[in-house]
């Protein structure tokens, strides 16, 4: 491996421990708790109570829609990291482009501020 | 077998094996999970070919966002899937029609670049040592300045397209409006009433 791949060592170790440390937990519940299931045991527990209706309900929209302006404002943060590293090569010329998008959603953010999507209820 | 080579087939083992889990789970909520697993093996993969930035992105865009919808979109769109694939005996041929066409159109990819004239190089050689991000920076801002700006246009549709189509009125909420409430006076909303004894207001 050459240089560039071990700045990423520390991430495959920490991967390989996360999965390795997954793996114990579950498999050492697994082989040393006695295992006896019968049919209360394995159903789910509900404060008492049967469990009623379906844990998959319906989400309302609003939920989509702060996802959605999650994403763009997202995506705005990502164009800026590679302005940010290269900035001294770009020059004036790079900054103001950069300006000049975030003018475009600076106007897109108002919009919805001013229309009240960022507000819950 | 170099530790690089060990790890591209892993990650592309997973990568392949979850993508076809996301397609045979049978809770779409599974499929969602799995998908995220494909993600993260995806930016493995550009880390291991060197595309940095782009790996980074997959992660903090995708994982980050577009799963986060994803599963909102789950969610949101009660379906019966149950009943969605009782019709999948009859429809099979259809299916794997465009399957077949899929598939011709991959090879076909896949043979014209096999076969392509080996006199140009894969990719150019960079002159001196230079990290992804920063190339692409070096590009994107100046030399595609105009696809820049039109993709932050895109965007901007895409937040004026979202908050058309999900945002409604809601009548009979009680919303906060501070300038309202900061300009209370109590004179507006306060009396101060002298109660005889024994009569009432």
């Amino acid at each position: 491996m050459d240089g560039y791949l071990l700045e990423y060592l520390p991430i495959l170790v920490f991967l390989g421990i996360a999965v390795g440390l997954a793996l114990v937990i579950v498999l050492a519940s697994f082989l040393v708790a006695p295992q006896r299931p019968d049919a209360e045991k394995l159903s789910a527990y509900e404060c008492g109570f049967e469990p009623f209706g379906d844990a998959r309900q319906r989400f309302d929209v609003r939920f989509y829609l702060v996802a959605i302006l999650f994403i763009i404002f997202d995506l705005e943060v990502a164009f800026l990291f590679p302005w940010a590293v290269a900035l001294g090569d770009i020059g004036l010329f790079g900054f103001w482009s950069m300006v000049v998008f975030l003018a475009v959603l600076t106007v897109g953010f108002i919009y919805e501020w001013q229309k009240g999507a960022l507000e819950w209820e | 077998m170099s530790a690089e080579l060990f790890l591209f087939w892993l990650m592309g083992a997973v990568t392949v094996a979850s993508a076809v889990m996301v397609i045979s789970a049978k809770n779409p909520v599974h499929s969602v999970l799995f998908l995220i697993l494909c993600f993260f093996n995806a930016a493995g993969l550009f880390v291991l070919i060197g595309a940095e930035f782009l790996a980074m992105v997959l992660v903090v865009v995708y994982v980050g966002a577009v799963a986060v919808l994803f599963m909102f979109v789950v969610m949101m769109l009660d379906i019966n899937f149950v009943r969605l694939r009782e019709g999948f005996i009859e429809y099979l041929p259809v299916g794997a029609l465009v399957g077949l066409v899929l598939l011709a159109e991959l090879v076909l990819v896949a043979g014209t670049w096999a076969m392509r004239e080996p006199t140009t190089p894969a990719a150019p050689a960079l002159a001196e040592a230079v990290d992804n991000t920063r190339a692409l920076g070096r590009l994107l801002y100046t030399e595609h300045f105009l696809v820049f700006q039109i993709a932050g246009l895109v965007l901007l549709v895409a937040i004026v397209g979202a908050i058309a189509l999900t945002l409604r009125e809601r009548v009979g909420v009680k919303r906060q409006d501070v300038a309202r409430q900061v300009h209370r006076r109590p004179s507006e909303t306060l009396v101060l009433e002298r109660v005889e004894p024994g009569k009432g207001v």
